[in-house]
């Protein structure tokens, strides 16, 4: 989580208006709060995470980013943050338009469906995946619709999002993905963070 | 109803030039307060009440002897900590706490004003306590606090003072009264004006009161405030004081015998005419037409913080209300958060002992209040 955020947090530039979308408790704001920039807010579906973010005293709004989103005037965030939660969206093309629209730039940071660790349990244990970053069963899981670091490099390049930084974590490594990397990156990752543009 | 009561009161000299047209000079405000201003001035929050409501927010209430309408919320060691905030309430014009309203007695005739008193507003109500913020010598408040119509004086007095207040938290309102709202308040006002002791408004003339038909205003009133669920898990159909029915008109279910009370002891501290009046005001309010119809415009001058809450029970302020007002200040990139908080108690969850709205509002204006005095904005 810390790698995640340190990473996040490098790729935003000083004072800047930050919109967290699926801000959970807060912890992200928290942490950013801290060292980038006091003017970020949240928007977060579950009550009781809104609550607890209201509590500290961040600006969090409740409601769903796939209807919510369109109240936010066109580029009115300097960054948009998706933080391992795309996956769970029903339509997740139209939460990234929606981020794109809202946001001059958008970090969007996926856990990869396509880890080696991920893979071998599909083909060795012929059951769906349960990892530490994707700890759910099959049948309670709130991930939909799962992607991997490659599914999402080619997502933006068919659609024209300008990927201005892709950057691989495993455990606390850190790497950037290219093009010609793309393959192994997406073997040897369990979480891509993305910064894009449309 | 101003029967020698013995309550802060400022005479407001400078002319007040009301919706309706007419100009009011003066006239006078009560308020309480509670909590001590510190020298920093910075800890003021002026909480707003809503239709029944007075200036006597926490404590005991010396006009019922009951407790102040939000001692949930305000009080030492409350969310809304008079320990360490300086709360100041004041009641409304057109109420009957002390305020310039129809009971107010005109000293030129010895009697009340009665209907001759001119229709006010949410703007006008706002723009008098505005007054009392000065009188203060108050340059910035903290926060603006209400539920209900306190709500929409919170979301008034920031559109009409921009930069007179850090954070604003309107609970449990809307930004202009819904054909229902206005429904159910002609419901009330045609209750007391058919009331044959009414007198055009003129009762006290002749030592009347029409307390029937205020009592029925308040019945039906009351119902909106609850929930359907609420009621039925309080009362369902349980019969009162009986083992069977009676097979007559008294009252045999609770709910019946309850309704009854809320209304006999509302008449006891409530004047009529001030219902007809400030439910007039509540109807009038439409904070969107007075910016051409776009309700951004309202906010477009503040920095105010703004925090809304709705509840997800309440049937009368609905939760899409409440959005519609963080949506109108999302759209122009206002500083504004918002719950819809879990309650089956209705709109009167913000009066009651709900306690994640507590603890969530109390949360909020403590570490708000920190985190802006750090910053000194």
């Amino acid at each position: 989580m810390k790698e995640e955020f340190n990473i996040i947090s490098n790729l935003i530039e000083e004072n800047t208006r930050v919109l967290d979308v699926g801000c959970g408790n807060g912890d992200l704001m928290k942490f950013l709060q801290e060292n980038k920039t006091k003017d970020i807010r949240g928007l977060e579906i579950s009550k009781e995470k809104v609550q607890n973010c209201l509590s500290k005293g961040l600006t969090v709004i409740e409601g769903n980013a796939e209807s919510d989103l369109k109240q936010f005037p066109k580029s009115s965030f300097d960054y948009v943050i998706l933080s391992q939660t795309l996956q769970a969206f029903l339509n997740p093309e139209l939460v990234i338009n929606e981020l794109l629209k809202v946001g001059k730039k958008v970090i969007v940071t996926i856990p990869n469906f396509g880890y080696w660790r991920v893979r071998l349990q599909l083909l060795f244990k012929g059951t769906m995946p349960v990892t530490e970053n994707l700890p759910h069963e099959w049948y309670n899981t709130p991930n939909l619709h799962m992607c991997t670091i490659k599914d999402f490099y080619n997502f933006c390049s068919s659609k024209n999002i300008k990927i201005f930084k892709s950057i691989a974590l495993k455990k606390s490594r850190i790497s950037e993905i290219n093009k010609s990397n793309l393959n192994y990156k997406n073997l040897d990752s369990h979480l891509g963070i993305f910064l894009i543009e449309s | 109803m101003n029967k020698n009561i013995d309550t802060k009161k400022i005479i407001i000299s400078n002319p007040l030039k009301l919706d309706c047209g007419k100009e009011i000079n003066n006239f006078p405000i009560a308020y309480e307060t509670y909590g001590e201003l510190n020298s920093e001035k910075n800890n003021a929050i002026l909480v707003f009440h809503a239709l029944t409501g007075d200036q006597y927010v926490s404590g005991k209430n010396p006009i019922t002897n009951k407790d102040g309408w939000w001692s949930y919320v305000v009080g030492e060691n409350k969310p809304i900590d008079t320990n360490k905030f300086f709360v100041i309430c004041a009641n409304v014009i057109g109420g009957c706490m002390g305020s310039y309203g129809p009971s107010t007695i005109n000293e030129s005739t010895g009697k009340q004003i009665g209907t001759d008193f001119p229709i006010i507003t949410i703007n006008d109500m706002v723009n008098a306590q505005y007054e009392l913020i000065k009188y203060l010598e108050i340059e910035k408040l903290f926060a603006v606090v209400g539920g209900s119509m306190g709500g929409m004086q919170v979301l008034q007095f920031v559109a009409n003072f921009p930069d007179k207040a850090k954070l604003a938290i309107p609970i449990a309102c809307t930004s202009s009264h819904s054909a229902q709202n206005i429904a159910f308040n002609e419901l009330g006002r045609q209750a007391i004006m058919a009331d044959s002791k009414w007198e055009n408004g003129f009762y006290s003339n002749y030592k009347l009161n029409p307390d029937k038909g205020l009592a029925v205003a308040r019945m039906a009133a009351h119902i909106t405030y609850l929930s359907e669920k609420g009621l039925q898990e309080k009362f369902g159909r349980k019969l009162q004081d009986r083992d069977s029915l009676r097979y007559g008109f008294e009252a045999d279910f609770q709910i019946e015998s309850y309704l009854r009370y809320q209304g006999s002891v509302f008449v006891d501290r409530f004047d009529a005419n001030s219902y007809l009046y400030i439910t007039r005001a509540m109807d009038y309010f439409d904070l969107s037409k007075q910016y051409k119809g776009n309700l951004s415009d309202a906010f477009k001058e503040t920095k105010t913080k703004f925090f809304v809450i709705s509840f997800t029970s309440d049937w009368l302020y609905p939760t899409s209300e409440n959005r519609e007002i963080v949506i109108a200040l999302n759209s122009i990139g206002a500083d504004v958060g918002f719950v819809e908080i879990e309650s089956d108690k209705g709109h009167d969850s913000f009066l009651l002992d709900v306690p994640s709205f507590l603890k969530t509002l109390g949360d909020y204006i403590n570490s708000t209040y920190k985190v802006i005095n750090e910053r000194r904005i």
